[in-house]
């Protein structure tokens, strides 16, 4: 057992040694990139997960002590961003926020990695009139605007399932999984054609194996930049679709594009508090997730890869070496 | 092959393959719109309606025949242009395409103009001086525009440019004393009157949308000049000795800027998915503030119907998009 486990350690450390390596080797505006997306993103990960010690108020709390928060007052001690029409606390909302954007894009990606990677990989390996069939199906949705797609999605559910995580989950999903289809067939196909591939099935590899131990772990390479950035993104069609009313619900947790709706009817007169914070959380957390999927791609993609050139030490000049200096 | 096909023949194959697109489209619409779970007819009269209303509204819609049958109808409407009746208010889509759809090209129009001007000019700066303050700030500009909600970028300019320096209409297409002195003729405001209070009220939504927009072009943008700076053809430019001034003007940012057709064209999807939000921030009467209204409603037919103008616009763009690259680069024509 102890020799297994050292056995698989073994492999399994130079591998993942040399994945991080260009992330070590990152440079310049690529690392800064990486470091500050990371740290943005880090932030919200803490603030969503540690809601309930950080917020001073629940997102749904209008009362402390038997006393009722004052309605749409402005930034104060007591409330430090302010509260809503409702007399919650802007702060409140604005942190367990973070709660809620990150459960429900993380539901989705996972959702539409499951669905995707595997339809791609499929799709691309065995190719055949399946291929074809579903790559007519998933251009001419990639084509049309994902929001719409998510839109429709939640308007179906909301009318069976009801609103909420869920819902909002598949929705997105539902936007996003053309995208990694479209990624990994592609990917498959290029490398579907590699000796090493041709290797495999020429020993008398089954398709599964070869789909498992080649095809799958160079393509799965591409799924994190590709994922960060998409993860951005789908904040920003979550924050769309709260919007627009087919988000989370104000019971189930606080969602900052449902506050921005919220926030149009008192920005005309003049009250910034209630809009301005969720949005710049939205702002904040998505230049964080992009920098970081940007920094990811341009330190992994060896195209936009720029490495730092060692130098190289010779050691002392022997003295003829000096003599021509 | 390749030499041998004229533009004629792309063209012809390129408008046949526009066919099973459409018929994708429009089937996968329809089985989302008709086989989801949820009764549409009972829905869209609020869950309420006594069931003898619900069958005679089920059988004027043709709602009660089987679903081939639907299908069929469904398809053969939309070959002869019409596009059903709303459930709600009994409005033929065809007249909110021609309305609500003429105020939509207005703001879409002039966003793109915008995101173009706004994408290429910080685009090219960036990827000419790259690894510079200047390349930094602009790719930090260019992200931080992409993170940002259309609609809490509108909202902060009504707030500024609308509430505290009253500067700018905040909401609609022209205040009522314009709408009620003056007829339009296309719906689409600009092209009707050149009035001040139309424009100003197209300021705030079409830079929103057209700075939402820009994100997306300063990237593509930047990467092509870079990737144009270094092909070989910009080193013997330089190799002959032309001004670098000139290598960049003349050689590179030309040849930079022919994919921006195809980029245009590619973003006007989330363009119009944009444009669904920025009319609903600003009021603004287009076709993604009536499908939000629409889908308020739960009004089925009507959902169904503004999806499928969706969807046939987006495959119109995009074959007009490669129609344009056809027919300026003759290299694509296969």
């Amino acid at each position: 057992m102890a020799t297994w486990a050292h056995a698989g350690r073994e492999r399994f450390l130079p591998a993942v040694g040399r994945a991080l390596k260009p992330i070590r080797e990152a440079r310049g505006f690529a690392r800064a990139m990486l470091w500050t997306g990371a740290a943005i993103t880090l932030f919200f990960i803490v603030l969503a997960l540690f809601a309930s010690v950080i917020s001073p108020y629940a997102f749904n709390q209008y009362q402390a002590n038997g006393h009722r928060f004052p309605q749409l007052a402005a930034p104060s001690h007591s409330h430090l961003m302010g509260t809503t029409v409702q007399s919650s606390d802007v702060m409140a909302r604005v942190i367990y926020g973070a709660q809620t954007e990150l459960k429900v894009v993380l539901i989705a990606l996972v959702m539409a990695l499951a669905v995707g990677v595997p339809l791609g990989l499929l799709s691309g390996y065995y190719g055949g009139p399946l291929d074809r069939a579903l790559v007519l199906v998933m251009d001419a949705l990639f084509a049309f605007p994902y929001l719409l797609i998510a839109i429709v999605i939640a308007f179906l559910l909301s009318n069976s399932i009801g609103k909420g995580v869920l819902t909002a989950a598949i929705a997105i999903t539902a936007a996003y999984v053309p995208l990694y289809f479209r990624v990994v067939r592609n990917h498959v196909i290029s490398i579907r054609e590699e000796p090493y591939v041709d290797a495999a099935r020429a020993l008398g590899a089954r398709p599964r194996t070869v789909i498992r131990k080649y095809v799958f772990f160079n393509v799965v390479q591409n799924v994190p930049p590709i994922a960060t950035l998409n993860a951005a993104d789908a904040i920003l069609l979550l924050a769309a679709l709260g919007f627009l009313g087919y988000g989370i619900q104000p019971n189930d947790g606080a969602e900052w594009g449902y506050d921005i709706n919220r926030a149009v009817s008192d920005a005309s007169s003049g009250i910034w508090w209630t809009g301005l914070f969720p949005g710049l959380a939205i702002v904040l957390l998505v230049t964080g997730l992009t920098l970081l999927g940007e920094g990811l791609n341009e330190t992994i993609n060896p195209v936009l890869r720029r490495r730092r050139f060692g130098r190289i030490d010779f050691g002392p000049p022997t003295p003829t070496e000096a003599e021509n200096l | 092959m390749g030499q041998g096909t004229s533009l004629r023949a792309y063209l012809l194959t390129r408008l046949a393959l526009v066919i099973p697109m459409v018929l994708i489209l429009l089937t996968i619409v329809f089985l989302l719109m008709r086989v989801a779970p949820g009764d549409p007819i009972s829905a869209s009269l609020g869950g309420h309606a006594p069931q003898a209303v619900i069958n005679q509204i089920k059988h004027q819609l043709g709602f009660d025949k089987p679903l081939y049958v639907q299908y069929w109808n469904y398809l053969w409407g939309i070959v002869r242009g019409d596009f059903g009746t709303t459930i709600s208010d009994h409005r033929p889509l065809t007249d909110i395409i021609k309305v609500n759809g003429a105020a939509t090209l207005e703001l879409t129009f002039f966003a793109m103009i915008i995101a173009v001007a706004v994408g290429v000019l910080v685009g090219l700066i960036a990827g000419r001086f790259r690894d510079t303050p200047l390349d930094v700030g602009g790719r930090l500009f260019g992200i931080v525009v992409y993170a940002t909600p259309v609609f809490f970028l509108g909202l902060m300019g009504q707030l500024v440019f609308g509430v505290w320096l009253n500067w700018l209409p905040t909401a609609d297409r022209a205040s009522p004393i314009t709408q009620a002195t003056f007829t339009t003729h296309t719906n689409i405001f600009v092209l009707d009157a050149i009035i001040g209070d139309i424009i100003k009220h197209l300021i705030l939504p079409a830079t929103t949308l057209g700075l939402a927009t820009a994100g997306i072009f300063i990237r593509l943008i930047r990467v092509n000049v870079i990737r144009t700076l270094r092909d070989d053809y910009i080193e013997a430019a330089r190799a002959r000795g032309i001004t670098e001034r000139s290598v960049v003007f003349h050689h590179a940012f030309k040849n930079a800027l022919v994919p921006v057709i195809t980029i245009v064209g590619l973003n006007m999807a989330l363009l119009l998915g944009g444009a669904v939000l920025t009319e609903t921030t600003f009021n603004w009467p287009g076709i993604g503030h009536a499908l939000v209204q629409y889908l308020g409603n739960r009004d089925y037919t009507a959902v169904q119907g503004i999806i499928v103008v969706f969807a046939l616009v987006v495959v119109a763009i995009s074959v007009l998009i490669d129609f344009l690259n056809a027919y300026i680069d003759p290299r694509i024509r296969y």
